[in-house]
């Protein structure tokens, strides 16, 4: 198995601090803007972007956990079913803006089926997305992010691997990774 | 994992205590689901589920149906009483006519112990026992067990005492394998002539006096006295029964703790539980009621889920 880094920590905290200042030249004060960590991996990115929301705005972001699980297309399709993770949104959506975050963006499947998960909380005014890597050229479906991190060119073959110090890794790492034949 | 080990849901018998437990943790993110101001999610919108009910039933139909729509699932519902089986058709081909019309699960109650289990050797479908005689109700001890869990954390090292006509109740021996896989202790209560000669060897407590069940046990899971199955008397009269085996608030006051209250209803209210004690504070019957439709989307999303 081969493995290439893309970001290590360093670099992965400027990327983020980058993020979140266009977050903010989007959205002002994040008043009317709430965001949505998409389960079970872009939580722990939304839970950092959140963290430096905080202490540049040096105020509360409202922050909710969103599965998909059960609005997948891809239900009897697979061997086994998915898992689902707990979704958390303590807070209207009705007319907020709303900031998905995830932590790749592969075919688009799981933001087709967040769209979908979220929308049964209400009509958000406007709905952006943010990833941390955006594999190009992979989409099964019309979906682009808003906010990317990090544009990487990968094959079918290949898996972006993120490791976060949040979910339990030594160092805050991502990976790519060639499985071998 | 997040496959259950069987693709029919005939008996807790047959499954294990990890099916048990991904039950459980799929029921916690439905119950979310249903809470929600769309209480809707869309992942059996292909999928066809029949109601097949050859006994009367209110509570479980109408909370496997409503499972069902919040699940996005077609349901057809069938009842026998207004059917051909009056004409004399056989179980089989009754369900066989169903699946012909393109059905991919059965949700079934019937009389007759083994009618799921029968089904289940015959046919290709999916295949969810909702009662089946005095044998089993798996959904039913599944919600029990799920609020049980909710109200105090865990069910392991718990003491539940399951208490009345243990020897005509699905509820209860569907209960007793529950409970035992999840690792509490079990008594059965009531008068001789209604606890099963044999019971005691299932590994639970077996007793007689009430007063001395309730001080035992940490919840009471009280079963309503089935007078449409038996066929000979069993206590001289309701009144009598309620006098030595009824639940009041009186006898719930006296114990020196809180215990938990849960009933599968109906309620014969003033029989074996007085409204006082069905009402009050110690009564979890609703929450039952609210967690067996979050058990029941569980069941069919993870059976719909593994027949792929």
């Amino acid at each position: 198995m081969q493995k290439k880094l893309i970001l290590d920590s360093d670099l992965l905290d400027i990327t983020l601090s980058r993020l979140c200042q266009q977050l903010i030249e989007n959205h002002n004060d994040f008043s009317e803007t709430v965001i949505l960590g998409m389960q079970p991996r872009g939580i722990f990115l939304a839970e950092l972007i959140q963290e430096k929301l905080k202490k540049t705005l040096k105020k509360e972001i409202s922050m909710g956990y969103l599965d998909t699980t059960f609005y997948r297309d891809d239900f009897r399709r697979r061997d086994v079913p998915a898992k689902a993770s707990e979704t958390k949104v303590p807070f209207v959506i009705e007319g907020k803006k709303v900031v998905l975050i995830d932590d790749v963006l592969f075919t688009g499947r799981t933001v087709r089926a967040a769209m979908d998960a979220m929308i049964a909380f209400g009509r958000p005014s406007k709905v952006e997305l943010l990833v941390l890597v955006d594999r190009k050229h992979t989409r099964d479906l019309p979906i682009a992010a808003d906010y990317v991190g990090k544009y990487v060119d990968t094959l079918t073959s290949q898996r972006v691997l993120v490791e976060l110090e949040a979910q339990g890794h030594k160092q805050n790492k991502i990976w790519l990774i060639k499985k071998e034949e | 994992m997040s496959k259950l080990s069987q693709r029919h849901l005939l008996g807790i018998k047959n499954i294990t205590r990890e099916d048990i437990e991904l039950i459980f943790e799929t029921a916690g993110n439905f119950k979310e689901v249903i809470n929600r101001p769309i209480k809707k999610v869309p992942s059996l919108r292909d999928i066809t589920i029949a109601n097949v009910f050859f006994e009367n039933s209110t509570r479980t139909r109408l909370s496997f149906e409503l499972a069902q729509k919040r699940l996005s699932a077609d349901v057809i519902n069938f009842s026998a009483s207004s059917s051909s089986v009056k004409k004399g058709e056989t179980l089989l081909d009754t369900v066989n006519n169903i699946l012909a019309m393109k059905v991919d699960m059965i949700v079934i109650r019937h009389a007759s112990v083994g009618a799921p289990h029968f089904l289940s050797k015959h046919i290709n479908a999916n295949i969810v026992n909702a009662g089946d005689g005095t044998h089993e109700h798996p959904t039913q001890a599944l919600l029990d067990a799920f609020s049980i869990q909710e109200k105090l954390g865990t069910v392991e090292g718990k003491k539940i005492a399951i208490i009345g006509d243990i020897l005509h109740s699905r509820v209860a021996l569907s209960n007793i394998f529950a409970l035992k896989k999840l690792g509490a202790s079990v008594m059965v209560c009531g008068p001789p002539t209604l606890l099963p000669k044999f019971i005691g060897q299932l590994g639970i407590e077996v007793e007689f006096d009430i007063r001395k069940a309730l001080a035992w046990c940490d919840v009471a899971n009280v079963l309503r006295i089935q007078l449409e199955r038996q066929q000979i008397k069993y206590f001289p009269s309701l009144r009598e029964y309620s006098l030595y085996y009824g639940i009041n608030k009186k006898l719930l006051d006296s114990l020196k703790k809180e215990i938990i209250i849960m009933h599968p209803g109906p309620i014969n209210r003033g029989v074996e539980l007085s409204s006082d004690a069905a009402d009050s504070s110690h009564s979890i019957i609703l929450d039952q009621v609210e967690n067996g439709v979050a058990i029941r989307m569980a069941v069919l999303y993870l059976l719909a889920g593994a027949a792929a």
